[in-house]
């Protein structure tokens, strides 16, 4: 909201400057965003007094003006024709730089001298447009300074209120506020309304469908105005309040909306049907033009005000072009009313049209202030437009508004909340301060009467906050609570995961964030079937866009935009990870199951190219060794990798299924061609996706015990084994293992090899197998008839050949 | 180096008078020939060690004098041949000569071995401004390493690590967090909608009532997290990060608040950063603040970043209202506490001088290995 510095010093009579009044509004909860100065540009135009206009000898349209500015006079050359002698105008002289970015020089023109010029108010900004140039008040002295003059300087505040504080969008508000701040007294205009003629019964009648959604409708009528501009004061307040002017009397309906924060509209009276008002819902379907000349479709929510015939305005949010006030109009009828806060609000978005009304009508307007608004409204249009103000009010106030209820608080209470030691009558002053009336009450504490535009206060906890507020928060003391240790369970997660990044960076990966929304597009991508889990997405219903509109059930898709996006910068050898939730629809579900998944994808060579490295492109046992380290940073044992993955967007051959004790825990592999083409990716991408929140249910904290170290030599045997091609190394190991020969301590595939001299389809695996007994050095003999157990056992259960 | 063989000439010198003492004593031909063959060898073989112009030279000297069919070899070797008056002496000076041309012969080996070694070593020369060979290191992503940087702190003051779902109900999201449908309050986020009863979470706050629910107090928790809302522009991602800290215990006040928030704020950034506390408003905090800290990039002298008001808001925060501790069935009258959030983003724009929110989200390995 913007606030005229000069506006709030006139409601309550602060002596601070403007930057020391943004400061305490800000420490007060009204955060002052912004602090502009104004009328600065209007530096060197000063008043001056025109004793002689004469025509210009040598051009029709100019005329020669000779002015006084207090000390001597000038000769200027002007071509506007609205000026008369004597009257008070707006001296640029030369040198002088117009707020328009014209600067003025002293210049011959046709023949005369003219040194300096007479500005308009459009020259000078106070005006979007205006014929001839600025005739002053006559009060004014010629030879002063024209912004001090007219008191043009000014500072703008620029205040964000935060949703509670409804009671400051208004310059009363805010001047209740800064009075409590500053403990000045608050000065309310006055209001004094000089009624004439008829009733106004004679002319307008008020009915209301819907008192729930208007409880309070009330209407004066003003007759034989005159429509024009209003004053300059006017003007310029409703400027520096971001409103534009328009005419005396939208203007000052719009000035009482920034004085009291009520909302107020003028109908041209001509224009209403009978001069009637019925406030009630639209018709579903219907059309309505506001005044901003745009088609507005209703709906049976929509809270129309109407006349006899016909709608006239969207109640508290905009009126209708159809009464609109014209240059014509000479008799209006003021509407100043309370709407229901839920229903402006509803309306509001429905219509996405938001206005100065609407915005005030859904926070909360005070309903008392409806009919000193009125009044102070036709007061001010009696004044600037020369009108009639009927007797009397219509005030259609069917559902009276109870006035916020007292609340009981306990000096202990606040004490023991702020940490604070306030004496209750340190309370009570603050309390008073904002026009709050304190009283005893019983032992419980002090009863708190709230007025009627503070209706944000409700209980205690609000009465402490205020309080806390007055005192100041930079003098509540900071204090240290007692604390005993944090319970360590919920860290686990966090810090397996922080360990496992640290892992994962050290590796050369970076960790990226992908969104959690996809486009569905990206599921399709995957090529996974119609009852696939990744096709179990949950959809937003008001996405921003349709590339984020599904919640992922992978991190893969994510991963490899990221990587195709990589790419189109060039950044080709990719090492990635992410850390992030999947989230699998459940329909019998209201919330989706939410998994904690690890994601990594590797891409482009082994090692950066460098002088000392052959450029290797990575493969699947690159990604695999990943993986398996991270299993072997939690002490993971009974991990194992399947061939069997079916997994639709990895290639069929180059893919595994990893399970712990059985249970699959994750997946990876390369990218399935098709889904790279899908992805219009063009280089090898290997992946992993590990269900993190489930390996760490595997871990058992603190069960890593260390091995004593062997006291006698291991011996070594080397095993080479030509086997089928299709045969696995995991197959052997197993097999090596059942045999359950003693002594045996590890086995480790050292060579693969296929080729010449091996048969096609055969290839070779060779092993090194360690053997360490615990309590002796093993002979020779010992374990050559170990070693052939274990070929032995090799022989009977698979197809081997020993390679010799 | 020198010394010591200084001495062991010397010392074989002042045995040689001895010798000659004797060898005058007994005034026999014999021995005076002999010991003027060895004093010859000795001449001959010190004279072709110091003319050997490499380790071969000096094994050579080595062969010819000390070898099997080496001069002093045979003097020695021949020794039984010698009267017993004889054989002491001339077994004595023989044997000495044998242990000088030894350490001689050793030295000059060494010598010799030292200058190849030198040598060979001046040949090896690399450019050691080459790079080394290395795995280039990855890096956590900057949002990680703030968020990991404030649970470290906060678990170092006795909070715990508390998590909930990012689909929410509206009723964790909203209501039991004081703000009920058509609140005001409700504008401040923008929500993205699963149904109306289901919402992407706008804040990590429903956290702090699912833990409340379950557990009974002392409550200490925070709750890093992705939240979203519907806006999206330089300075708004439509995902982001925050963490949310919940303190509820008997006895814990707005003092509290600040002394604790304090603290974070000086170990998060600088221990002398200046810390403010003004009012705001939340819907499930009252009363409330905001929590600004002295802009990092001016030290509070104005500057774009802080809009010229020296000050950057960081946190919010406040007392929990009596109406959430309501909505999980707290006893108002014993317990109080302290709630606050903080978006993680912000305080790595901050951290790092990052402009663009969206950066974040880009994950340009160009962005991410600055980290």
């Amino acid at each position: 909201m913007l606030v005229s510095y000069n506006w709030l010093k006139e409601l309550t009579p602060v002596e601070i400057s403007a930057e020391e009044l943004c400061h305490r509004l800000t420490m007060a909860g009204l955060e002052v965003s912004d602090l502009v100065s104004v009328g600065g540009e209007l530096t060197s135009i000063r008043t001056a007094r025109i004793i002689e206009i004469s025509a210009h000898p040598r051009a029709d349209r100019l005329s020669l003006c000779r002015v006084f500015d207090g000390e001597r006079n000038f000769t200027v050359v002007c071509g506007a024709r609205n000026m008369r002698q004597g009257d008070l105008v707006a001296l640029a002289c030369p040198g002088t730089l117009l707020p328009n970015g014209m600067k003025i020089e002293s210049a011959e023109i046709r023949g005369f001298v003219s040194e300096g010029m007479l500005c308009s108010e459009e020259e000078l900004r106070l005006e979007e447009k205006s014929a001839g140039i600025m005739i002053l008040p006559p009060q004014i002295e010629p030879g002063k300074d024209l912004a001090t003059s007219l008191r043009l300087k000014d500072y703008v505040l620029d205040i964000d209120l935060t949703p509670n504080r409804a009671d400051c969008l208004s310059m009363v508000g805010l001047a209740r506020e800064v009075a409590a701040l500053c403990d000045t007294p608050v000065m309310l205009p006055p209001v004094d309304v000089g009624e004439e003629g008829d009733d106004i019964a004679q002319f307008v009648t008020v009915t209301i469908h819907e008192p729930a959604l208007c409880p309070r409708y009330a209407a004066r009528y003003v007759s034989d105005i005159a429509i024009k501009s209003s004053p300059l004061w006017m003007r310029r307040r409703l400027e520096l309040s971001g409103i534009r002017p328009i005419n005396n009397v939208v203007d000052v309906t719009n000035y009482i909306l920034l004085e009291w924060g009520q909302p107020m509209h003028a109908f041209d009276y001509q224009l209403l049907d009978h001069g009637r008002i019925v406030v009630k819902p639209a018709s579903l379907g219907d059309i309505f033009f506001t005044l901003d000349e745009k088609e507005r479709i209703l709906d049976e929510e929509t809270l129309m005000i109407c006349d006899a015939s016909k709608y006239v305005a969207i109640g508290g949010i905009m009126g209708g072009l159809n009464t609109e006030i014209h240059n014509t109009t000479e008799a209006v009828l003021l509407e100043s009313a309370y709407f229901n806060p839920q229903n402006i609000s509803r309306t509001s978005k429905k219509l996405g049209l938001k206005t100065e009304a609407s915005l005030r009508f859904e926070k909360g307007v005070n309903p008392e202030t409806v009919g000193m608004a009125l009044n102070r409204a036709a007061q001010l249009i009696a004044e600037l437009a020369e009108g009639t103000v009927a007797r009397g009010v219509i005030d259609a106030y069917p559902r009276p508004i109870s006035r916020p209820s007292p609340v009981t608080i306990n000096p202990q209470t606040v004490n023991r909340v702020l940490g604070t030691e306030l004496s209750p009558q340190t309370m009570v002053f603050y309390l008073n301060r904002l026009g709050i009336t304190v009283e005893d009450g019983d032992e419980n504490g002090l009863v708190a009467s709230i007025p009627s535009h503070r209706g944000d206060i409700k209980e205690d906890c609000d009465l402490i906050e205020e309080i806390a507020r007055i005192h100041g928060y930079d003098h509540i003391p900071a204090t240290l609570p007692s604390m005993a240790a944090a319970e360590e369970s919920g860290k686990i997660l966090f810090q397996r995961e922080s360990h496992v990044r640290t892992f994962l960076a050290n590796n050369g990966f970076s960790e990226v964030i992908t969104y959690s929304f996809i486009a569905p597009e990206n599921i399709e991508a995957l090529l996974v079937p119609e009852d696939h889990q990744a096709r179990r997405v949950t959809i937003i219903s008001n996405p921003l866009s349709r590339e984020q509109s599904v919640m992922r059930t992978t991190l893969i898709p994510g991963l490899l935009t990221t990587a195709l996006e990589n790419h189109n910068h060039k950044n080709v050898d990719l090492r990635l990870f992410e850390f992030g939730r999947v989230f699998c629809n459940k329909k019998e579900e209201r919330l989706p199951e939410e998994k904690w998944m690890l994601g990594g994808l590797m891409c482009g060579v082994r090692a950066r190219e460098a002088w000392n490295y052959a450029r290797e492109e990575i493969d699947f046992y690159d990604i695999k060794g990943v993986v398996e380290n991270i299993f072997h940073l939690f002490s993971l044992t009974d991990v194992t990798f399947h061939s069997d993955s079916t997994t639709p967007y990895l290639h069929p051959g180059i893919s595994a299924r990893i399970t712990i004790n059985g249970h699959c825990v994750g997946e990876l592999g390369e990218i399935h061609p098709h889904v790279l083409d899908n992805f219009e990716i063009s280089k090898k991408i290997f992946i992993f996706e590990i269900d993190f929140g489930k390996i760490i249910d595997y871990l058992s904290v603190g069960s890593e015990k260390a091995k004593p170290l062997p006291k006698f030599p291991p011996v070594y045997r080397d095993l080479a084994l030509i086997v089928e091609r299709n045969t696995e190394n995991y197959s052997i190991l197993r097999s090596i293992a059942d045999a359950h020969v003693r002594y045996l301590d590890e086995v480790k595939l050292f060579d693969v090899y296929e080729g010449e001299p091996l048969g096609v389809g055969e290839r070779s695996l060779a092993y090194r197998i360690k053997f360490q007994a615990p309590d002796k050095s093993l002979t020779d003999e010992e374990v050559n008839q170990l070693y052939e157990e274990i070929i032995a056992h090799l022989a009977t259960k698979m197809k081997v050949k020993l390679r010799t | 180096m020198r010394t010591p063989r200084t001495i062991i000439t010397c010392l074989s010198e002042e045995s040689r008078e001895e010798r000659d003492k004797a060898i005058v004593k007994n005034e026999k031909t014999g021995i005076l020939v002999m010991k003027e063959a060895i004093e010859k060898i000795r001449v001959e073989a010190l004279r072709e060690l110091s003319e050997a112009k490499d380790e071969r030279h000096v094994e050579d000297v080595r062969i010819r004098y000390l070898g099997k069919k080496g001069r002093l070899t045979a003097v020695l070797k021949n020794l039984k041949e010698l009267s017993p008056e004889e054989r002491p002496l001339v077994g004595q000076l023989s044997n000495e000569l044998k242990k000088e041309l030894e350490l001689r012969l050793s030295d000059a080996l060494r010598r010799f071995l030292q200058k190849s070694r030198r040598d060979k070593l001046s040949e090896e020369r690399i450019d050691v401004t080459l790079p080394g060979r290395c795995l280039s290191l990855g890096s956590k992503h900057p949002i990680s390493q703030v968020t990991e940087r404030i649970v470290e702190i906060f678990s170092a003051l006795g909070f715990s690590v508390a998590e909930g779902p990012e689909i929410e109900l509206d009723y964790y999201n909203f209501e039991a967090l004081n703000i009920p449908k058509h609140h005001p309050a409700r504008d401040m986020h923008d929500t993205f909608y699963i149904t109306d009863e289901v919402v992407l979470r706008t804040h990590t706050s429903p956290v702090q009532v699912r833990v409340m629910e379950k557990h009974s107090p002392p409550v200490r928790i925070i709750c890093p997290g992705k939240v979203y809302r519907r806006d999206s522009d330089i300075s708004h991602t439509p995902m982001f990060h925050q963490v949310e800290g919940l303190l509820v215990d008997e006895g814990i006040s707005f003092g509290d608040l600040k002394g604790v928030l304090t603290v974070f704020i000086h170990q998060m950034f600088s221990p002398d950063t200046a810390v403010r506390f003004r009012p705001s408003f939340f819907p499930f905090t009252e009363p409330s603040a905001e929590v600004d800290i002295q802009c990092v990039m001016c030290r509070g002298n104005g500057c774009r970043v802080c809009s010229n008001t020296g000050w950057l808001e960081i946190l919010g925060s406040g007392m929990v209202n009596p109406a959430v501790f309501r909505m999980v069935g707290y006893d108002t009258e014993r317990v109080t506490g302290f709630a606050f959030g903080m978006g993680i983003e912000r305080i790595a724009m901050l951290k790092y001088g990052i402009d663009d929110i969206r950066l974040f989200y880009e994950n340009d390995a160009r962005f991410l290995h600055q980290f």
